[in-house]
C-alpha cells in the first residue's frame, strides 16, 4: 500500500516538474535580463525594453573571412560601416527593406603612399559623404571621398606635447560639421587631439583637471623617499575611451580609468558630455549618477564596476553605454534617469563575450562583439517603445498624451519608477495637486514634490482663510480675554478685601 | 502578594500620581537650569525614577513616530528594511550601556552618584528630544525641503543640547569638574566599547557551545536511529 502510495506521489511530482518546467524555459531566458534600479539601489525586474532582432557574422553576410577583432562601427543614415581591425578592411553594409547587405569592403584605398590599412580602430563618415578613418599602426587619420580617394591624411603633430620617439597611434575619431577632427590618441592624456579641417593640430580639448587629495599631496610631496615616489604612479589625468557626437555636436566621451571607489560620489564621471570648451555638460538629476552598475553582484566571477567602452546618442538625446565587465547595456534618458540595463556576458543571442562598440539606427541598437565577429541588432519591444513615446509626448509639452502613455507603462512594468514621476509631473501641470504630490512620494522624487506641494499648500491657505482667521484670532483673544477677566476678579477681590477691612476699621 | 498590592495601591495613589507629575515636571526646569537642576535632581529629590523612566519611554516612542510620520523630503524611510524592535534597541541598548559602563567608571573615580542617580540624570538629559522632535514631526509635513532649514537646525538642536546636558548632568551628580567630566565621559565611551566587545564575545561563545553540543546530539541521533 504505501509502495503504492510512493510511486503514485513520484509521478505526480514529476509530471508537476515536467509542467513547470516546458513553459518556463522560455521565460526563464529573459528573467533578469532587463531591469532598472529603484530609488534604494536595489534591482527591480523589468519586462524587457529591447529584443534581439537580427545577428550579422560574416555567415550571414556573405563574407569570406570572420571578423577578426572587430573594434568599431558607424552609422550614417542606413548605412553601417565596421572596421574590422584584424583584417584590416571596413566593411560597409546596407540596411533595406528590413535587410542587412553588403555594400562594399573597403581595404585599398588610393592617392596615398600607403594604399592599405594597418589595424584600423575606427571610422567616421561626415554628411557630406567624406570617409574618415584612424588608421592606427600606419600613425594617420585618413580623410577620403566617397570613391576612397584620398584628400587628407592627418598626421602625428610638429609639437613639443607629442614626443619624438612615441609613436602615434590615433584610436578613436569624431569630425564635427565644419570638418575638425577629433581624436582620441593612445598615450596621450592631454585631452582629445583637435585638428582644424586643413589638417593642422590646433591643441587640446577635455583634459580632465588632475585631481589628488591634500593628505595624498603631502604624502607624496615631502613623506615619501625618492625610490618610492619613482615607484608610484604620477598624478596622470584620465585618458578616454571612446567618444560620440550627438545630433547637435555634443561630444559624448567615456572612460574606464577611474577609482571606483569615487564613482558612487560622482567624481569619477565615467561618461561625460563636452561642451566646445571641453567641460563636462552632463545632467544628472536620477537618484544616483550614470555609472553603469550600481550593485556589483559579483557572481559568476566578474567583479568591480562596470566598464563603459562606448557610448551612442540618440535623436532625442537619451544615450546607451555598453558595459564590457558584464556584457550590459545602460539606457539613460536626457535627464540622466536610468531608462533601463539589459544584457549580459554569454553565447546567447542577446548576450556577448566582448562588446566593442555601440551605435543606433534610429530607434535601433547595434552592438558590435570583437570575439564573437558579430554584430547583434536589437529593436525596442512594446514597453521600450512606449517608454520612447512617453519621453517624446512629454519633451513636445503633450503633458496629458505623456501621462496616458505613462499610464500604459505602468501595465507593464508597475516598478517603473520614471512613469509614476511623469505620471505626477502632468498631474501638477493639470492643476491636480494632491494626486501629483501622491505620485512624487510613491517614488522618493522630493524636487517635484516640494513644488506640488508649495501649490497644494497655497491653494489650501487660499480655501480656508476664514477659518483660518478664525482660528488664529480665537487662539489670540481667548488668553487675552481670560487673562483680563483674572485680572478684574482680582480687582474685585482686592476692592472688597480693602472695603471688607476699612468697614472693619469703622466698626 | 503584598507587592501586587502595593503597586496597585500606588496606581490608585492620588499622592503617587501628583509627586510623578511634579517630578516629570522639573525636566523642563533641569533642561533651562542644568547645573541647579541636576544637583537638586537627586540630592533634593526633586527627580522620580518614575518619570526618568518615562521620559525614557516618550524618547524611544518619539523615535518610533519620527520615522514613520516624518515627511519624506526630510527623512526618506526604506520601509520594507525597517524594523521597529532594532530601530528602538538602537538607541534603548547604547543609552544602558551608557548609564553602566559611566557609573562603573565614575564608581572608581570617586563619584558621588549610584546607578540610580546616573541612569536618572541620564535620563531627564534627553528630554529636548521628544520636547524638539515632536512638533518637528508635524512642522516637517506642512513645510518644503527649500523651508527645511528650520527643520534641520531643531533637528540638530535636539541631539546637541542632549549632549551638553548628559555632561553637565554628569558633572552635577558625581560632583566633578568639567576638566574631569569630559575625561570621564571619554573614558565611559572607551568603557561602552569593551562592554560590547565582551557581549560579542560572549554570546557568539555561547552560540558555539550549544552548536557544539547540539552538533553532538545530531550525530548521536542520526546513529541511533
Amino acid at each position: 500500500m504505501s509502495q503504492l502510495k510512493k510511486k503514485i506521489t513520484r509521478i505526480i511530482t514529476s509530471l508537476i516538474l515536467l509542467v513547470m518546467l516546458i513553459p518556463s524555459t522560455a521565460a526563464l531566458a529573459d528573467a533578469g535580463y532587463t531591469y532598472n534600479y529603484d530609488f534604494w539601489e536595489e534591482v527591480q525586474q523589468s519586462p524587457d525594453a529591447y529584443s534581439v532582432k537580427a545577428t550579422l557574422t560574416n555567415i550571414e553576410l556573405g563574407i569570406e573571412k570572420k571578423m577578426s577583432n572587430a573594434s568599431s562601427l558607424f552609422v550614417r543614415d542606413n548605412m553601417i560601416y565596421v572596421c574590422d581591425s584584424g583584417n584590416n578592411r571596413i566593411i560597409q553594409l546596407k540596411f533595406e527593406n528590413d535587410v542587412y547587405t553588403v555594400e562594399r569592403i573597403i581595404e585599398e584605398i588610393s592617392g596615398s603612399e600607403v594604399t592599405t590599412f594597418n589595424n584600423p580602430t575606427d571610422i567616421f563618415v561626415a554628411k557630406d559623404g567624406h570617409i574618415f578613418i584612424a588608421d592606427q599602426n600606419n600613425s594617420r587619420i585618413l580623410k577620403l571621398d566617397n570613391e576612397l580617394n584620398t584628400v587628407l591624411e592627418f598626421v602625428k603633430p610638429v609639437d613639443d606635447n607629442f614626443e619624438a620617439g612615441v609613436t602615434f597611434l590615433p584610436q578613436k575619431i569624431v569630425v564635427d560639421d565644419a570638418g575638425r577632427v577629433y581624436a582620441i590618441v593612445s598615450h596621450v592624456n592631454k585631452g582629445i587631439v583637435k585638428y582644424e579641417p586643413d589638417g593642422e593640430f590646433v591643441g587640446f580639448i577635455g583634459a580632465t583637471p588632475v585631481k589628488y587629495s591634500w593628505y595624498e599631496y603631502i604624502w607624496k610631496e615631502y613623506l615619501m623617499t625618492k625610490a618610492q615616489r619613482a615607484q608610484t604612479e604620477n598624478f596622470v589625468p584620465t585618458e578616454y575611451d571612446n567618444i560620440s557626437l550627438d545630433e547637435k555636436g555634443f561630444m559624448y566621451v567615456v572612460t574606464t580609468n577611474f577609482d571606483e571607489a569615487e564613482l558612487m560620489t560622482d567624481s569619477a564621471l565615467p561618461i561625460r558630455k563636452l561642451n566646445s570648451l571641453g567641460n563636462d555638460i552632463l545632467i544628472k538629476n536620477g537618484n544616483f549618477p550614470p555609472v553603469g552598475d550600481i550593485d556589483w553582484d559579483n557572481a559568476g566571477g566578474y567583479t568591480g564596476s562596470s566598464k563603459l567602452i562606448d557610448i551612442t546618442v540618440m535623436d532625442n538625446d537619451t544615450y546607451f553605454a555598453v558595459d564590457k565587465t558584464r556584457g550590459r547595456i545602460f539606457g539613460y534618458d536626457d535627464q540622466g534617469h536610468l531608462l533601463y540595463a539589459f544584457g549580459g556576458n554569454g553565447n546567447k543571442d542577446g548576450y556577448f563575450r566582448n562588446p566593442t562598440s555601440i551605435e543606433h539606427m534610429g530607434k535601433d541598437l547595434l552592438v558590435l562583439d570583437s570575439i564573437d565577429g558579430q554584430i547583434t541588432v536589437f529593436t525596442p519591444t512594446e514597453f521600450g517603445s512606449m517608454i520612447f513615446n512617453a519621453l517624446d509626448a512629454y519633451d513636445s509639452g503633450d503633458y496629458d498624451l505623456s501621462a496616458d502613455i505613462w499610464q500604459k507603462v505602468l501595465m507593464f512594468n508597475g516598478n517603473y519608477d520614471l512613469a509614476y514621476i511623469g505620471i505626477g509631473r502632468a498631474k501638477l501641470r493639470q492643476g491636480q495637486y494632491k494626486e501629483a504630490m501622491h505620485y512624487f512620494e510613491t517614488k522618493y522624487d522630493d524636487d517635484n514634490y516640494a513644488k506640488a506641494f508649495q501649490l497644494y499648500r497655497k491653494e489650501w491657505v487660499e480655501d480656508h482663510i476664514g477659518i483660518i482667521f478664525v482660528v488664529f484670532f480665537l487662539v489670540l483673544l481667548i488668553p487675552l480675554g481670560i487673562g483680563r477677566l483674572k485680572r478684574v476678579r482680582k480687582e474685585v477681590e482686592k476692592y472688597e478685601y480693602e472695603m471688607e477691612t476699612v468697614f472693619k476699621r469703622k466698626r | 502578594m503584598s507587592t501586587k498590592w502595593k503597586l496597585f495601591s500606588s496606581v490608585s495613589d492620588k499622592k503617587a500620581w501628583k509627586n510623578f507629575g511634579k517630578t516629570l515636571k522639573f525636566s523642563t526646569y533641569c533642561i533651562f537650569h542644568p547645573f541647579d537642576g541636576f544637583w537638586d535632581l537627586t540630592r533634593e529629590k526633586r527627580g522620580s525614577m518614575g518619570a526618568a523612566t518615562f521620559i525614557l519611554v516618550l524618547t524611544l516612542i518619539t523615535r518610533v513616530l519620527s520615522i514613520q510620520n516624518t515627511n519624506f523630503q526630510f527623512h526618506k524611510v526604506n520601509f520594507e528594511r525597517v524594523n521597529i524592535f532594532t530601530e528602538i534597541l538602537g538607541i534603548l541598548v547604547p543609552f544602558l550601556i551608557w548609564v553602566v559602563a559611566n557609573w562603573a567608571l565614575t564608581t572608581l573615580f570617586d563619584g558621588k552618584g549610584n546607578l540610580k542617580n546616573v541612569y536618572m540624570g541620564s535620563c531627564y538629559a534627553i528630554t529636548p528630544y521628544p520636547l524638539l522632535q515632536i512638533p518637528l514631526i508635524f512642522l516637517s509635513n506642512f513645510i518644503t525641503e527649500d523651508e527645511g532649514t528650520f527643520y534641520y537646525f531643531f533637528d540638530y538642536l535636539s541631539l546637541v543640547w542632549c549632549v551638553i546636558l548628559i555632561i553637565c548632568a554628569m558633572m552635577q551628580i558625581h560632583d566633578y569638574t568639567m576638566g574631569k567630566t569630559l575625561l570621564s565621559t571619554i573614558f565611559s565611551i572607551f568603557g561602552m566599547a569593551i562592554i560590547i566587545f565582551i557581549l560579542l564575545l560572549f554570546f557568539s561563545l555561547i552560540g558555539d557551545g550549544i552548536s557544539y553540543f547540539y552538533s553532538l546530539y545530531k550525530e548521536i541521533a542520526f546513529r541511533l536511529y
